[in-house]
């Protein structure tokens, strides 16, 4: 056993394993892989008509066309980025696996590198034949943003990240009672993220609100891509500069859960 | 101070710290207003092997858990293998290991992804070799290539000793390693553990409901009631002490607060 790598710095063979764990039970499960693709295939499907109908039947959706798609493609990065990060740690709940990793060599910060590949690999299994889908159906060609679609992903993925983090370390403290939060918490995002209208469309003073967010950044820079052909540098720094600060936060509230989670015990129960 | 003063001078709390496995000092656990561990100390000698008896309830779990790290004490401290636990932790968990009817090993992942899975973790070297190993010497062979979730429960238990043991610890800490097992399985599980605490010269702290099963394992007794330590002493010295033959029979008496068969109360 290699005694100095288990208490020197971050060990990538320890973020392998728990990367090998989960690639294990997603090809010992076909329900697990269907999931990551079967909702964002309806997602794209099902906005990529009304896109349609609207094209024929408003000027303005005509010139700017595939907003909507984008929208949808672009929220599902975001919204699956977490569900994929979420998903993989509630496996550790509800196997009642948690205890045998906190009591093994993995650290807190590996755990989560592990959790954020594993959002990629997911998000890879489930946006690509979505962004394909679109192609083939509507037309729609999300590569073709180039290079700025690179910084809209990266800040909707390090958004996604935060949020998947923060709402771990919930469900670490106060077990799989918090649950639903997984599921719920983005969606309480998306009205003030402006991911299908624009920001203007609120009140100034939710305007305000709107702004703190990152993804609000990424959606209206979408818009200035797909309508203006305008890459707007502003926007992303913007938000990378945000997102810096929700990783940061995210990264302590986890680290302040799991302390808490261990004064109250919570990691050996893990229950409701 | 002569260096004969200094053999014959009892070791300080550091000392004894350093050297045993797991030294425990006036640790106490409060949750809410349960006062689950009241103030327990003691010391394990590198190499014993020692059971921690007591009722549900008892604060064996959560004494064990404190030693992991899982639990975080409200006072006193814990030193495992020469390292203040958690802050230390990352110096130690490498080196020790355990099993509790607490955890599961996922159930869709084989035998074998598991414990490939845990030696990774673990960082141990020539990993199948390592993993035959312990399929041979805990009889997994069988089955190795099944999934956890369609094992039996005494199928179970063996994967999760073999997880235990995967990074051979220097430490072994079981809760209940032998509940819900048949007599047969039970026993070959004793003898493994016997086995390897020989070979490796490990010291082994086990919560256990099965006076049998701590008389033939254990060099030490530990006895919790209430979150206190009851008793501490060899099983034959705590035997002779409540004048009784069996640990069972001793285990009755602290839990029904009986001192030589007689109800404290009516004497």
């Amino acid at each position: 056993m290699n005694q100095a790598s288990l208490h020197r710095g971050i060990s990538l063979q320890r973020i392998g394993a728990m990367i090998l764990r989960y690639w294990y039970l997603l090809l010992s499960s076909w329900p697990r892989l269907l999931e990551l693709l079967y909702w964002p295939a309806l997602q794209v499907i099902t906005w990529g008509f009304l896109q349609l109908y609207i094209a024929q039947n408003a000027n303005f959706f005509a010139r700017a066309g595939g907003t909507l798609i984008g929208a949808v493609i672009l929220w599902d990065i975001l919204f699956r980025g977490q569900l994929g990060f979420s998903i993989s740690f509630l496996e550790e709940m509800w196997a009642r696996n948690l205890g045998n990793l906190m009591m093994s060599p993995l650290k807190p910060i590996e755990f989560l590198l592990s959790l954020m590949i594993m959002s990629l690999i997911r998000l890879a299994i489930g946006v690509i034949p979505m962004t394909l889908l679109a192609l083939f159906l509507f037309h729609f060609n999300v590569y073709a943003l180039g290079l700025p679609l690179i910084a809209l992903f990266c800040n909707l993925i390090f958004t996604s990240w935060s949020v998947g983090i923060f709402v771990s370390g919930l469900v670490l403290r106060n077990g799989l009672g918090a649950e639903s939060i997984v599921w719920t918490l983005m969606f309480g995002i998306m009205p003030l993220a402006c991911v299908y209208y624009p920001v203007s469309v609120l009140p100034v003073w939710l305007q305000y609100v709107a702004w703190t967010l990152p993804p609000t950044y990424v959606f209206e820079g979408m818009r200035a891509l797909l309508i203006e052909n305008a890459f707007r540098t502003d926007l992303m720094l913007s938000a990378l500069a945000i997102n810096a600060v929700l990783l940061v936060a995210s990264f302590g509230a986890f680290l302040a859960l799991l302390r808490s989670a261990r004064k109250q015990g919570s990691l050996l129960s893990g229950g409701e | 101070m002569t260096g004969n003063d200094k053999a014959s001078s009892p070791p300080t709390v550091a000392e004894r710290s350093s050297s045993a496995a797991i030294a425990v000092d006036h640790l106490v656990k409060v949750y809410k207003q349960t006062r689950a561990v009241d103030d327990i100390s003691f010391s394990l000698p590198r190499g014993s092997i020692t059971g921690l008896l007591g009722g549900n309830g008892a604060g064996k779990t959560t004494t064990i858990a404190m030693i992991m790290g899982l639990v975080l004490p409200t006072s006193g401290r814990v030193q495992v293998l020469g390292h203040r636990m958690p802050e230390e932790s990352a110096a130690v968990l490498g080196r020790m290991n355990f099993e509790s009817p607490y955890v599961d090993m996922p159930m869709r992942l084989t035998v074998r992804q598991n414990l490939t899975v845990f030696g990774n973790l673990y960082a141990v070297k020539n990993l199948s070799d390592r993993i035959a190993t312990l399929a041979a010497d805990l009889d997994l062979t069988d089955f190795i290539d099944r999934a956890n979730g369609k094992l039996s429960a005494g199928q179970k238990t063996r994967v999760a000793l073999a997880k235990a043991l995967i990074n051979q610890p220097e430490l072994l800490l079981l809760d209940e390693p032998t509940a819900s097992l048949d007599p047969d399985t039970a026993d070959w599980v004793r003898s493994h553990l016997e086995r390897y605490r020989k070979a490796n010269n490990a010291t082994i702290l086990l919560a256990s409901h099965n006076m049998l099963e701590v008389e033939r394992l254990c060099d030490r007794v530990i006895i919790m009631k209430r979150g206190r330590i009851e008793d501490d002493d060899t099983p034959e010295a705590i035997m002779a002490r409540y004048n009784r033959t069996t640990l069972e029979e001793v285990f009755l008496d602290v839990a029904r607060g009986r001192v030589n068969g007689v109800q404290e109360t009516a004497r």
